[in-house]
């Protein structure tokens, strides 16, 4: 029909230029060669994706793959319970699941910032424990991973929470009945009922936790100062102050492949579907 | 001689896996009620759509005043439909609605027009009203004024009455049947409702499968139906071997009647339905059948053995 | 019962995602620029209005979330309103793909666009880049909010339109565009809120004369913690939760 291929032109025209192509531009640059002058030029090679390899930037792939992954386990253990109470909640749960958002909808930077204002040497936890005398010299709570890691479970908490929530929402109730009809305690009910048989939306949940966590820049660099870098800031260092662009183009073509990997993995289970 | 206001050539409907509509032909002549009658799934919808211009058909012709029309829009065609839903704007209100069609075509006059429409459908005092505050009943007398202003060459209806309460409906059913007699437009009403095709149609068509099994006025459908579906689903029938005669044609007596068919059986149970009685009778074969008698002959007890004759003319063979 | 332990536990971790905020937003009338508290003032709120930085930060933050805001709802509706009279497997796939790219990735790969385009084109990096790039990322967001609105809405009525004569255009702009309009401004409210929010994406593509506030505060943050900071913060807590309140109002009507 005439009209809606008219009104889908736009969109499709401006996600060409703006994000597919800008893709294909990294994609190609990552096979290309860093210039003198910073530059991006022939000839086509593979060495940046061998310098990927390297210890240094080994490293950085693998603490971003495992503070991700420790920021999402820390997200199920927070929020499984959250998402539990929250289900069984009954007139109030759409109340709940507010409270649970509205921190969400203020700005990912002013959020952040409120970690530093909290962790810093002169910061407010700082200053109580100071106050209370319990220490002398400050805390480092700042600048390292554990900050980072509180800085991602405090912002995508809620990334776990509502598609749990969704899942055990659907949960059959006469499930539980029957568990504790034949003779489970509450935990046990939970454990060995509720846990395995939302055991998908658990999955779904962590991976959209662990996408966003994986790819984190904002956080890291706010929150870890230069001591704790992830994929992320190398990304950013190579297009700015290091200005290899063709090496930070490899670096972010193997941040798109895992994002999009985990992702189409999501898409194809069935919880995925109900969530969505 | 003037064409006829819709013909449909050997018009089908094709999907991957089922024929919806097959091969089916249909000629109505201007100024009649017409109705096709079938069970759900039978095509009816889709042959209505088709018209419409809603679906393309994948072969045959529609035609409307005798030119093709298949490759016409809605909007291009003199038709209109009066949906199941009533389809009423919701953001316009009941005289907005009935303009929407009129101011479409820029017409200078839409707002007195409109007027008029609703006057008909009686609902001139609700012409401010939002969809949102109008009972099931205005509903579709603002979807009905909506399509009548614009006095199309055929209306199509689909089961318009369908959501209503049955003493709604049989109330509508005779404001229907007057608003196409005042206004003289063709109009092609579509239901599963035997009931309501005989008492309203000029002459119906009964649909099956896909397939127009019988088009005829309702004492010919009625009466002499062309098929055994035809005949089961205009009204309850009793099957006698081949032979098939409807309960109010079955006669019961004690005595051996002096008929040439009868049939003895026991009497199962009998039903009081207000205006007559069923008696419920197993014959001896097996089979059930229906035997209606007037209310003041209720004298029949279970266990009994009975006869049931009919004439001959009475009878349906296929 | 279960619940009970539940709930102690679900208020602890409901304080543990509110009290950052309102930690930052208490201390932003603190008198005293150090983390103790000294008494209320309002000179940390003084001090932001009569920055220039934070000032041109704010307007260049406003015009571009409003340009893009604008570009981003027509472009969406116009998708969302295709997509729904007929599947754009592609299209869709491309928007939801937008929504999960890392915004690193996402900015990096506009960057390197402009630059190549700036070879032939001679345009800088400013506002213009950033608006493009903010409409890039928000279409997605508004395209979400009208075809969540459009799966509940009656196709019987666009047939009824084109029934009466009216044709596609005519059907969608006299009848399913009105019952469209909460669900747009809706849209508009998001993607206004979320391309005024951005800073990985614009500080990549922003180049040096447009600075955008979140960048402004960005800088400010690096440089030291200061209370003007927390003004400012707390002053985009309201404003945000304000629009995304009434964002989620028109939704539900």
């Amino acid at each position: 029909m005439k009209l809606r291929s008219a009104f889908l032109l736009p969109a499709r025209v401006w996600m060409a230029l703006f994000f597919a192509a800008p893709l294909a531009i990294v994609c190609a640059y990552s096979f290309l060669t860093r210039g003198d002058y910073g530059g991006v030029e022939q000839p086509w090679t593979l060495e940046n994706f061998t310098r990927l390899a390297d210890p240094l930037y080994l490293a950085i792939l693998w603490r971003s793959v495992w503070i991700a992954g420790l920021a999402t386990a820390l997200c199920i253990l927070m929020g499984f319970p959250l998402a539990l109470f929250i289900s069984r909640a009954g007139k109030r749960k759409s109340l709940y699941l507010q409270l649970v958002l509205l921190p969400f909808w203020t700005s990912f930077l002013v959020r952040t910032y409120a970690w530093l204002f909290i962790l810093r040497d002169t910061g407010l936890v700082n200053t109580v424990l100071t106050g209370l005398h319990l220490i002398s010299t400050p805390l480092p709570l700042l600048y390292n991973d554990g900050a980072v890691l509180i800085g991602l479970v405090y912002n995508f908490l809620p990334f776990f929470v509502l598609p749990m929530y969704a899942t055990l929402e659907r949960l059959d109730p006469a499930l539980l009945e029957a568990a504790a009809d034949l003779g489970a305690r509450p935990l046990a009910v939970v454990w060995r009922v509720i846990v395995p048989v939302s055991a998908p939306g658990i999955a779904a949940g962590a991976v959209l936790v662990f996408i966003p966590c994986l790819g984190a820049y904002l956080t890291p660099d706010l929150l870890g100062g230069g001591k704790s870098v992830m994929l992320g800031n190398l990304i950013q260092n190579q297009f700015t102050t290091a200005r290899d662009w063709p090496f930070g183009s490899a670096a972010s073509l193997v941040l798109m492949l895992a994002s999009a990997l985990l992702l189409s993995l999501l898409m194809r289970s069935r919880v995925a579907k109900e969530i969505m | 001689m003037p064409h006829p206001v819709l013909e449909l050539r050997s018009l089908s409907k094709e999907y991957p896996g089922h024929k919806a509509v097959n091969n089916v032909s249909l000629t109505l002549e201007r100024g009649g009620f017409y109705s096709l009658l079938g069970p759900s799934g039978c095509g009816k919808t889709t042959t209505l759509r088709m018209i419409g211009g809603f679906e393309q058909p994948t072969s045959g012709d529609v035609l409307l005043d005798g030119s093709i029309v298949n490759n016409l829009k809605p909007y291009q065609r003199d038709v209109s439909t009066v949906f199941q839903n009533y389809a009423l704007f919701p953001h316009l209100t009941a005289l907005r609605n009935v303009q929407f069609g009129l101011r479409e075509r820029r017409a200078k006059d839409s707002e007195p027009r409109a007027l008029r429409a609703l006057d008909l459908v009686q609902l001139t005092a609700k012409r401010d009203s939002l969809p949102a505050q109008l009972s099931g009943g205005e509903k579709q007398r603002v979807a009905l004024a909506r399509s009548l202003v614009l006095e199309p060459r055929l209306l199509l209806l689909d089961e318009p009455l369908a959501a209503l309460d049955p003493k709604l409906r049989k109330q509508m059913r005779a404001e229907l049947k007057a608003m196409q007699r005042k206004t003289g437009i063709t109009f092609l009403f579509v239901t599963h409702d035997q009931e309501e095709a005989l008492s309203l149609s000029d002459k119906l068509a009964v649909m099956n499968a896909g397939r127009i099994e019988q088009f005829g006025t309702p004492e010919e459908v009625y009466l002499r139906p062309a098929t055994a579906f035809v005949a089961g689903f205009l009204g309850a029938i009793n099957w006698f071997g081949k032979a098939g005669v409807r309960p109010e044609s079955t006669r019961i007596s004690r005595q051996l009647p002096a008929a040439s068919e009868c049939r003895q059986g026991a009497v199962e149970s009998t039903l009081f339905l207000g205006n007559c009685v069923h008696v419920n009778v197993r014959l001896e074969a097996g089979d059930r059948v229906i035997a209606e008698v007037p209310r003041e002959d209720n004298t029949f007890s279970e266990g009994e053995t009975v006869w049931l004759h009919w004439q001959p003319a009475d009878e349906m063979r296929f | 019962m279960k619940q009970r332990a539940l709930g102690i536990y679900s208020a602890a971790a409901l304080a543990f995602l509110h009290a950052p905020l309102l930690v930052l937003i208490a201390f932003s009338f603190n008198a005293s620029r150090f983390t103790v508290w000294e008494g209320f003032s309002l000179r940390w709120y003084r001090a932001a209005l009569t920055d220039p930085q934070l000032g041109e930060g704010l307007v260049n933050s406003v015009i571009i979330a409003v340009v893009s805001a604008v570009l981003s709802t027509v472009i969406g509706t116009m998708a969302a309103y295709g997509m729904w009279r007929r599947s754009a497997p592609l299209l869709s796939g491309t928007l939801y793909l937008s929504l999960v790219t890392p915004e690193i990735v996402t900015g990096v790969s506009l960057l390197a666009l402009f630059q190549w385009i700036f070879r032939f084109l001679r345009l800088p990096l400013g506002l213009p880049t950033v608006i493009v790039a903010h409409v890039a990322f928000s279409i997605a967001y508004v395209t979400i909010v009208i075809s969540a609105r459009l799966r509940n809405y009656d196709r019987t009525l666009e047939e009824a339109a084109m029934d009466l004569g009216a044709n596609e255009w005519r059907a969608f702009y006299r009848v399913t565009l009105p019952a469209l309009t909460p669900a747009i401004a809706a849209a508009g409210l998001l993607a206004l809120v979320v391309s005024f929010d951005d800073y990985v994406i614009t500080s990549l593509v922003a180049g040096v004369d447009s600075e955008t506030l979140p960048m402004v505060i960005y800088a400010m943050a690096r440089r030291g913690v200061s209370p003007v900071v927390n003004a400012v913060s707390a002053f985009i807590v309201v404003v945000f939760g304000v629009l995304i309140l009434i964002s989620q109002r028109l939704q539900e009507r």
